[in-house]
């Protein structure tokens, strides 16, 4: 369970996220929303490790053991099962398809340097596993066929599943995407949709995602945040959330 | 495929070490020597590629890291009878006046101190980036510079170390150089050099991706030391003489021009760039002499040479930029071979 405590973020003068508060239930898929500049990628970003918080506090709970997040690096927070995709794709571009899903495994690796490049026994035996987890994971999101190419070279969309399959090779708990259907059209925001689905069944995620796609957010989100000049302006199920007032004023105006 | 890459690679280092057979048995000792100085070349260029190509630090530490590592070798190599003619002025330290051990151990003990030095310097100093890593570590190497000039009772200062043994044989430095570049590529290859890369790629991603930064820079960082150090000691134990003024800025900058001439991240182009210039630096030795051209005779200006290839290195920046033209290559090469 992931727990946001009166998370408060300031960037000099200006408050990006006020107050904030936030429960993400294990097995749950959580939306958080808000109009453009709300701070929903600085919550990410501090759930993540990115951003220390001016205030406030951000626990994860797991098998009966509390981790202060807020007080850890990024690459700890992705050790204890919370890993995240970009909005803006942040692959590794020099590197193949495959290579920028083996290396989501590299945290998952026993051997220390030395073994490694002496080539123990263990160490090859880790590494084998790690390709054929890729290739695995590479099946799931459907680029098992391009997994040679550079990732530089694929297309808006694939980038976007590739993220997502390298994050899946961290074995997260929490998978965070940012707005993950960025720039697609309606059929492959569809498809998104239900591939979110299958692999948080198949992983036994739970999924927290910021999103503009209305669609998406309303159609598999079991609850959702909303989020305006970084408050918390309204939270509940799919129903509450588009009949709400506060939410119409945010995303529409007033006359 | 796996197995035909390994005996690929086998049967080249067959045919380099029977080449250096034989050129070890015909060439003159003025050639050998300067094949040899290909090797220590080999080993400098290849670990600071590995700090600088494959991980993407701006380090300007090399000249600093070989400087340890070529006055511990010295100091355990040389015979105490020797460093008691050395220092002169002032009594050595009576512990390291007496010690004297094998070249192996010393050349692996001088390693161990630069990748020490490396560790002190860079847990403070790898938080940093780009630019500003860039001048810590080169205010590292004059530091250590000027602790060696000060140090009369360790290094006997400005004076420097004369009449050091010369282990630099042909089995030796190329054996090391070998092994450098075997293990470098082994570790590039594995999963820690997939992460450093990914480090020089995008940061941000890769601490996301649970790698942990300091951690991995740190790694390579002193990795990168351990073979600048023995890098050192091999050019210490060849010259038979070394002082401070050897390893000023200037060594640093011509180890880069190697890295950068040979590809930023590649370990082949690394080895033969070094080969490259070590030999052309002796082979341009003309440049600085009078040239007659019976017409007119040109005067001599000492360090023409190395204007020549500052020219060069421009050049090859302005036109290869981050060996763009090898990826193209490489790409060019796998197309043809899928449309074959």
């Amino acid at each position: 369970m992931l727990k946001i405590n009166n998370v408060t973020m300031k960037f000099g003068g200006v408050v990006a996220v006020n107050n904030f508060n936030a429960t993400v239930e294990d097995g749950a898929i959580v939306g958080l929303i808000g109009p453009n500049g709300a701070g929903k990628t600085t919550i990410f970003n501090m759930v993540t490790g990115v951003y220390k918080p001016t205030q406030g506090s951000i626990t994860y709970s797991k098998d009966t053991k509390d981790y202060d997040v807020s007080k850890m690096r990024p690459d700890q927070i992705a050790k204890i099962g919370l890993c995240r995709t970009f909005q803006n794709i942040r692959l590794f571009k020099d590197m193949t398809v495959l290579e920028n899903v083996v290396i989501g495994n590299h945290l998952r690796l026993k051997s220390n340097i030395f073994s490694a490049t002496l080539r123990f026994p263990g160490y090859v035996k880790q590494e084998r596993e790690f390709y054929k987890k890729s290739e695995y994971l590479l099946q799931k999101v459907g680029l098992y066929d391009v997994r040679n190419e550079l990732s530089e070279s694929l297309p808006y969309g694939k980038q976007r599943r590739l993220e997502i399959a390298r994050a899946l090779a961290t074995e997260p708990d929490v998978l965070l995407l940012d707005e993950p259907a960025a720039g697609m059209n309606p059929q492959e925001t569809k498809e998104l949709m239900h591939f979110i689905s299958e692999i948080k069944k198949e992983f036994n995620l739970t999924i927290f995602l910021i999103e503009h796609h209305m669609d998406v957010v309303m159609g598999i989100c079991e609850k959702i945040f909303v989020l305006d000049h970084g408050v918390l302006i309204a939270e509940g199920n799919p129903k509450e959330i588009q009949g709400d007032p506060k939410v119409i004023e945010a995303y529409l105006g007033v006359d | 495929m796996k197995n035909k890459k390994l005996v690929y690679s086998i049967a080249t280092l067959a045919v380099v070490i029977l080449v250096l057979i034989v050129l070890d048995q015909t060439l003159d000792a003025y050639k050998l020597r300067i094949v040899n100085l290909c090797a220590i070349y080999i080993i400098l260029a290849v670990s600071m590629n590995l700090i600088n190509g494959f991980t993407g630090l701006f380090s300007l530490g090399h000249a600093g890291f070989m400087a340890v590592g070529a006055y511990t070798t010295a100091i355990l190599t040389m015979s105490p009878a020797m460093k008691a003619q050395n220092f002169y002025m002032k009594p050595m330290i009576p512990f390291l006046e007496n010690v004297q051990l094998g070249f192996l151990p010393a050349i692996i003990i001088a390693g161990l101190v630069t990748a020490f030095f490396a560790l002190l310097i860079g847990a403070p100093v790898l938080k940093l980036t780009d630019d500003y890593l860039a001048i810590a570590t080169l205010g590292f190497a004059e530091i250590i510079r000027i602790v060696l000039i000060n140090t009369q009772s360790i290094s006997n200062g400005a004076l420097g170390l004369k009449g050091i043994p010369n282990h630099a044989t042909t089995a030796w430095t190329w054996g090391l150089a070998i092994a450098a570049v075997v293990l470098i590529s082994l570790l590039i290859t594995s999963s820690y050099g997939k992460a450093l890369n990914a480090i020089k790629e995008d940061e941000i991603a890769a601490k996301s991706m649970g790698i942990n930064i300091f951690k991995h820079k740190l790694m390579s960082f002193i990795i990168g030391a351990f073979f600048a150090g023995i890098g050192g000691g091999l050019l210490g134990s060849q010259l038979g003489t070394i002082d401070p003024t050897l390893f000023k800025f200037t060594f640093t900058f011509n180890i880069l021009l190697i890295v950068v001439l040979g590809g930023m991240g590649s370990i082949m182009g690394s080895v033969i760039s070094a080969i490259i210039v070590t030999i052309s630096m002796e082979a341009l030795r003309f440049l600085d002499e009078s040239i007659n051209l019976g017409f007119v005779v040109i005067k001599g200006v000492p360090g023409m040479r190395m204007v020549v290839f500052s020219l060069i290195l421009m050049l090859v920046v302005i036109f290869k930029k981050d060996s763009g033209f090898k990826k193209n290559l490489a790409l060019m090469v796998k197309k043809y071979a899928k449309n074959k």
